[in-house]
């Protein structure tokens, strides 16, 4: 299932590398970063007949040494701007220092495949990058060898300088010129890990500079001097549409422009967002529906039937459900409820959008830029190759930025004003037109016979779609032999899609709440129980199986050592919980403390197995982040419907976790020389069991519902955290 | 379609970054919005609109102000901070602090922190870990760098 970090690609360099003499005197070398990173990728035409404007990324090499790595890859704030150019420096041989990376940003020419990758990134790019940057230093040392009139295997490169057996060296920069006219070479070889100089050490974010001065560096800091601002009024409720408006105040709002209405949607154009967003305030409008209007009392109702009843998909069925809860000694079922989230990414949606008749100018934060220039295609009737994407830095995506119904409202926008226009989304925008974790009900029914589980079902009633394929063949399939995952869902007017760690951010919680209490009942520990029950996968030829019961078991060792589990000092209450998502296996220890009657979460113990950590410093940055925003929205994340209108819409009543109600994250992470895996989404999915447990523990209360605030009834405390 | 009314606008003097610069808005006009949109000073950030996130904080007379809920016109001689200003090419003891933890995730919030943690330690140069967490808990951060927050204050107050 995880390759090794030493066996050899399939994919031929030729494919996807090009050299090229630079004016300057240095050397460019074009790659792509990565679609081709995949690898099955399929690289579309010969390379012969591509130039550089086919590749998205670029390495150069200056005639002083310093390495400069182009990459069009946007940043949502997972790190890989910076871990994904530590691969390819790695491979190359120089010194980090000597090392830049250049986000490749308003360049249409060299810029015309961007493809953004998800919580994938690292996992895609692994091979990729390592041959990329191999086969640039193998390229140097062939030209060194030749200037030397050596064969290139007497010759070494490291720290960016080449040697041969007589002592004789040359720096990088001193062989580029020769290096970019030779030919690309096959079966370069690749370093084995205990080599690693750059690798598996802290690197500090490329963008820090930037980003501690305030640079412009996001969507919402792109400016053109044509620009006008806009400002849209959506309809007030799902399920609603527009039926009249009055814009005469609006219009009379100093720098006000333009009032355009399109769809059921209503744009106020201004000079600065100030006077778009006044204008949009100003608005009187008529809505109406000839639909009900959806409310949470609804959908609970919904999901409650779908679940009483018997109308699911069978998504994976093992043994027999039915026999083993027949003839168990008991049977324990219980149901966990989660409300819809919104995502809330600190800055808010925003794009900028250029129609004119010969081209379409689309700059912004998107995590989708191939999918949202074909939509917008399909929308303006235009060709895709008139549409030129530039993606910015990301101010936060959660799966939010997948979605590009702002890129659009850009584009339609501009096109009926002529103009170049910026959307702005204000907070409450952002929070009233989500595309919202769906709001999902989880029923979870075990046998035990003889003191062991036997059977274990899991029913899931969601609103609008279901768990992704991979999901039923998680943990604990194939460790219990009566097994089965049932779904069904709900069709909402409720926009929904894909947020942080899409499912496991609250299956995962249920499944864990659920294995405590089994725990309990059982009379055994919860992460003895997991081991125990992991031993029955180990060896398993079902190749469905996705995650590794050996890594797992090695993730809660690990973390059972660090928390001191079980030896906590006294009035320390210990929760557990361990999930495989996205790849990486991950187990939480909670610890909570009473606090004048209150349980206060203080700290939280991580153990990961990510593979090989590229970047520490960077993957304990995501993991402390996944553990914390885990802990805060399954202990105050709720959002509610009347009627189809959303019943908070900015941070007065939506509450999202504050610094004073953190605890102290410690990640460890397994030793590993596989292949990395992601690290943006992992962390978070144990998080809300892991406190769940441990406020078990402290208060005797077994949680079912989120938000943990609202079931143990102090909404209004500041102090629980 | 109705002509769009235009009308005088008036003119404010407003000292930013020591130096005195006019703005021709609307008296309700945000200063988060001058910053921004009139003067092209775009480190400080858009993100509520209501003052409960700090993702906009400035300093107004050395003190921690929310920028999207003070107007324009309620501005006179104050002396305004904003990021880009808080040092000559992010040298502050606080920023030095942010890249020596490495704080930011997105980084779209961090400006804001910086603002309010160099403000708060002017008040407190040596705060408590529990005075640090309560001075902040008006910044919002979603990607959740709290913990290096806390530690790049930490830092910035014993070296400064």
């Amino acid at each position: 299932m995880m390759k090794s970090q030493k066996k050899s690609i399939s994919f031929s360099r030729r494919n996807f590398l090009k050299t090229s003499v630079l004016a300057s005197g240095g050397m460019l070398i074009g790659f792509n970063f990565l679609n081709a990173c995949r690898p099955n990728a399929i690289v579309p035409i010969d390379i012969s007949k591509l130039n550089f404007n086919d590749f998205n990324a670029f390495i150069k090499i200056s005639q002083e040494g310093y390495v400069t790595i182009f990459s069009p890859n946007p940043e949502i704030g997972q790190g890989v701007k910076t871990s994904m150019p530590m691969i390819i420096a790695e491979e190359l041989d120089v010194p980090w220092e000597k090392v830049s990376v250049s986000q490749g940003l308003y360049d249409p020419v060299n810029y015309q495949r961007q493809v953004a990758g998800g919580s994938q990134s690292i996992r895609f790019g692994w091979d990729a990058l390592r041959q990329t940057g191999a086969t640039a230093k193998q390229m140097l040392i062939n030209a060194a060898a030749l200037k030397w009139g050596e064969e290139p295997s007497s010759c070494y490169a490291s720290q960016g300088i080449i040697t041969n057996a007589n002592g004789d060296s040359f720096g990088y920069g001193e062989v580029v010129k020769e290096a970019a006219v030779l030919e690309v070479p096959e079966n370069v070889e690749l370093k084995e890990s205990k080599d690693y100089k750059i690798i598996g050490q802290d690197i500090k974010n490329v963008d820090i500079q930037k980003i501690i001065t305030g640079k412009p560096l996001f969507g919402l800091d792109y400016v053109t001097e044509e620009m006008v601002y806009a400002s849209v009024l959506r309809p007030p409720s799902f399920g609603k549409k527009l039926v009249s408006f009055d814009d005469q105040n609006s219009k009379k709002i100093n720098g006000v422009v333009n009032v355009l209405k399109f769809g059921d949607k209503i744009a106020v154009l201004g000079t600065n967002t100030w006077a778009a967003m006044k204008g949009k305030k100003a608005l009187i409008c008529k809505w109406s529906s000839n639909t009900k209007l959806e409310s949470t009392e609804d959908h609970n109702k919904e999901l409650l039937k779908i679940l009483n009843g018997n109308k699911f998909k069978v998504n994976r069925e093992d043994g027999n459900i039915e026999k083993a809860f027949l003839n168990s000694d008991k049977n324990i079922e219980r149901t966990y409820e989660s409300p819809f989230l919104p995502h809330n990414c600190m800055e808010p949606m925003n794009f900028y959008a250029n129609v004119t008749s010969d081209k379409v100018h689309l700059v912004g934060p998107i995590q989708t830029p191939a999918w949202t220039v074909s939509k917008i295609s399909k929308l303006l009737d235009r060709k895709p190759e008139e549409i030129h994407l530039e993606m910015t830095r990301m101010g936060g995506g959660f799966g939010r930025r997948l979605y590009g119904d702002f890129a659009e409202e850009a584009a339609q926008i501009s096109s009926l004003a002529n103009k170049p226009v910026k959307v702005v989304f204000s907070r409450e925008d952002d929070m009233a037109a989500g595309i919202y974790r769906p709001a999902i009900k989880y029923r979870i029914k075990a046998s035990i016979k003889d003191g062991k589980i036997t059977g274990y079902h899991l029913k899931e009633a969601a609103i609008n779609g279901n768990m992704y394929g991979l999901i039923p063949n998680f943990f604990p399939a194939g460790c219990i032999p009566n097994y089965k995952v049932s779904t069904a869902n709900y069709q909402s007017k409720i926009t929904t899609g894909a947020w942080r760690a899409p499912y496991t951010n609250f299956l995962a919680f249920a499944e864990q709440s659920f294995f405590n209490e089994l725990a309990s009942e059982l009379g055994k520990d919860h992460p003895s129980l997991i081991i125990e029950l992991l031993q029955n996968v180990k060896g398993t030829k079902d190749e469905r199986i996705q995650y590794s019961a050996e890594r797992m078991e090695k993730t809660i060792n690990l973390v059972v050592e660090k928390s001191n589990w079980g030896k906590s000092s006294e009035g320390i209450y210990q929760g557990f919980s361990a999930y495989y998502s996205h790849n990486t296996h991950v187990a939480e220890v909670a610890d909570v403390e009473m606090v004048n009657g209150l349980p206060v979460v203080k700290k939280v113990t991580v153990a990961v197995d990510c593979g090989i950590v590229v970047n520490p410093l960077g993957a304990k940055n995501q993991v402390e982040g996944g553990v914390i925003d885990g802990i805060g929205h399954a202990m105050y994340g709720d959002f509610s419907f009347e009627e189809g209108t959303p019943q908070s819409v900015n941070f007065d009543t939506y509450r999202l976790i504050r610094m004073n109600e953190t605890p102290q994250v410690s990640t460890y992470f397994v030793e590993s020389d596989l292949s990395p895996t992601g690290l943006g989404e992992p962390g978070l999915p144990p998080a809300g069991g892991a406190v769940a447990n441990a406020i078990k523990a402290a208060t005797s209360k077994q949680l079912f519902k989120q938000p943990f605030v609202k079931e143990l009834g102090f909404v209004e405390s500041k102090i629980l955290g | 379609m109705l002509l769009f009314q235009t009308y005088i606008m008036p003119n404010h003097t407003l000292n930013i970054n020591g130096k005195k610069i006019i703005v021709n808005v609307d008296n309700d006009t945000p200063l988060l919005w001058v910053l921004r949109d009139e003067l092209n000073l775009v480190g400080t950030k858009f993100g509520c609109g209501i003052a409960q996130c700090g993702a906009c904080t400035v300093h107004v007379n050395n003190v921690a102000v929310r920028s999207c809920s003070i107007t324009v016109s309620s501005l006179n001689d104050e002396s305004i901070t904003t990021i880009e200003g808080l040092s000559d090419n992010g040298t502050h003891p606080v920023q030095e602090a942010w890249k020596e933890i490495d704080v930011p995730q997105c980084g779209y919030c961090q400006a804001g922190q910086i603002m309010t943690a160099s403000a708060f330690l002017k008040e407190n140069s040596s705060p408590t870990k529990d005075e640090i967490r309560e001075a902040m808990q008006g910044n919002i951060c979603r990607c959740a760098s709290y913990n290096r927050i806390e530690k790049a204050i930490e830092l910035a107050a014993k070296n400064s």
